[in-house]
């Protein structure tokens, strides 16, 4: 079970990054990646998000959607209106017990209701017919895995502005060849544990 | 079975809709957050630029600090009379205090492209702050103004911009005074003075005049005409560079007039004026013993006349005046001007 849990996390952090491998969520991963401190602030919110939505997405699909044999239309309206909703309470909650974390997310917590990473994760959990505990090893572990290429890839751009980049290249050109060069260097991690 | 899925969807979708939704409801109840109404209305009085100058972070914080009565209604610099009145009304107070001593940013270099010498040609990152660190700056006179406009990228209100000699030039009526550009400057050349002073040393080389000269030709050599030339005793050369004491400047520019290498500036046009009121005046002579010009004759017990070509717009027999027969007119010379020069035109 603990080896288990761990080839979870260590395959959605690093074999299966959810960025650099599934490529989902690359808006947020291209839009906040411009300074480490926001990209970092990002990452947390969604990780928190992430592993609420896990819990959420597992209770709803084996006490509601797959009782009622509902799962092959309704699996995607109702995971979003979770999430929605998930991310709403959230927000609250925050606002509540720490408005200075509340002011540190800013903007970027409404915004996740609209990152595909959750949603990506939330369909993963009733494909691989996991249970509570692997259901919330992939959200947190999606979650670092989306921290760990939002730091990396916000370190480079910001060593990037220093660069004598070609003309042509200037902008998002660079940034989308650097995120290409980073996905490659992810590959070299296929293999590390088994696929899952 | 057709029937049936539609209907276990239907209320499936709806309770979780509900649940949800309900859930919702109630958490904002118990959780909301008690904010003080007339804080929102605050920020909505306030300019919204959250430039940071009245020193509480953004709008919100001030309007925050302003409902708990730890800053005045009239702390913020940017809005004026105008904010400080509508926040006065939002806070139930009279009150609003002092609003027209605004702050505007000041250049303090005139070393531009064709003025200053240039040492190196510098290829690296074209910011201000990446420049100056390379041997103090591309220009010979490490104090002078690099050009690559940090400032312009820094203000919020889009009240600086790059000319062609590669200077800053501020738009005095969108400057709002918050200081950014001052902190952003690396060779702080920008400072911050009371819109009512209207004289500036725009030069702060600290340099011999000899060597200042050498590699500026607009920059202050401290020759001292300047301090000699002063009524007021405002103008001291320290450092080998002339420096203002704000308290004492009247604006009366004539070490404007006097500056060899033109290094100190004002507003030219705007000099005051000084013109007699003929109904008041009883000729009491006061004000012609004080002007320190002599730009004002007359003989006792008759109406006193300024001679414009000399009143320098002092002020001080405003002052002195007992019977308030002395106004301060802003470009009442120009006025004059103005005709003889369309009659030269024409």
């Amino acid at each position: 079970m603990a080896k288990e849990l761990f080839f979870i996390i260590v395959g959605s952090v690093f074999v299966n990054n959810f960025v650099l491998s599934r490529f989902l969520g690359q808006c947020p991963f291209l839009g906040v990646s411009g300074k480490t401190e926001t990209a970092v602030g990002m990452g947390m919110a969604t990780t928190f998000v992430l592993t609420m939505t896990a819990v959420a997405a597992y209770f709803l699909q084996n006490y509601v959607l797959a009782p009622f044999g509902l799962e092959p239309f309704l699996q995607i309206v109702s995971f979003i209106l979770v999430i929605a909703s998930l991310v709403q309470l959230v927000e609250m909650v925050v606002l509540k017990i720490s408005p200075a974390l509340y002011n540190a997310f800013g903007i970027f917590l409404p915004l996740i209701t609209t990152n595909c990473i959750v949603m990506g994760a939330a369909l993963l959990i009733p494909m691989n017919n996991y249970n509570l505990i692997k259901s919330i090893a992939l959200g947190l572990g999606a979650g670092i895995g989306f921290t760990l290429a939002l730091a990396l890839m916000s370190g480079i751009r910001e060593d990037l502005e220093f660069a004598d980049v070609p003309e042509a290249l200037r902008g998002p050109a660079i940034v989308f060849i650097t995120a290409g060069l980073l996905s490659m260097i992810f590959m070299g991690f296929t293999g590390l544990v088994p696929l899952g | 079975m057709m029937a049936n899925s539609i209907l276990t969807s239907i209320l499936s979708m709806g309770g979780l809709g509900l649940v949800l939704g309900g859930g919702l409801a109630l958490a904002s109840k118990k959780l909301a957050v008690e904010t003080d109404p007339r804080a929102d209305a605050i920020v909505e009085a306030l300019p919204g630029a959250n430039c940071g100058a009245c020193g509480y972070p953004g709008c919100s914080g001030l309007a925050k600090s302003i409902t708990e009565n730890k800053a005045p209604v009239n702390a913020c610099p940017v809005g004026g009379a105008s904010v400080a009145e509508k926040i006065a009304k939002i806070m139930g107070v009279t009150d609003i205090g002092s609003t027209d001593d605004k702050k505007i940013a000041r250049v303090l270099c005139q070393g531009g492209k064709s003025e200053a010498k240039v040492k190196s040609e510098y290829h690296g990152i074209k910011t201000c702050k990446a420049a100056s660190m390379v041997n103090s700056g591309p220009k010979s006179c490490s104090f002078a103004c690099i050009g690559f406009g940090d400032c312009v990228k820094v203000c919020p209100v889009d009240a600086i911009t790059l000319e062609d000699n590669g200077l800053p030039v501020i738009d005095e009526g969108k400057c709002t005074g918050c200081g950014l550009c001052v902190k952003e400057c690396p060779k702080m050349v920008l400072a911050l003075t009371s819109n009512k002073n209207e004289v500036h040393v725009r030069c702060r080389a600290t340099m011999k005049g000899k060597d200042t000269r050498a590699v500026c030709n607009i920059g202050c050599i401290a020759c001292k005409l300047c301090e000699k030339v002063c009524p007021f005793d405002a103008i001291h050369v320290k450092n080998n560079v002339a420096a203002i004491d704000y308290e004492k400047c009247r604006n009366c520019m004539l070490c404007v007039e006097k500056c060899p290498t033109k290094s100190i500036t004002s507003a030219f046009a705007a000099r005051k004026k000084a013109v007699i009121v003929e109904e008041k005046c009883i000729g009491c002579t006061i004000c012609a013993k004080n002007c320190p010009v002599n730009a004002i004759t007359g003989e006792l017990k008759k109406v006193h006349v300024v001679n414009q070509d000399l009143c320098i717009g002092c002020g001080i027999c405003q002052e002195k005046c007992r019977k308030d027969a002395i106004e301060m007119v802003r470009n009442g010379h120009e006025k004059l001007d103005e005709c003889s020069a369309c009659a030269a035109s024409k």
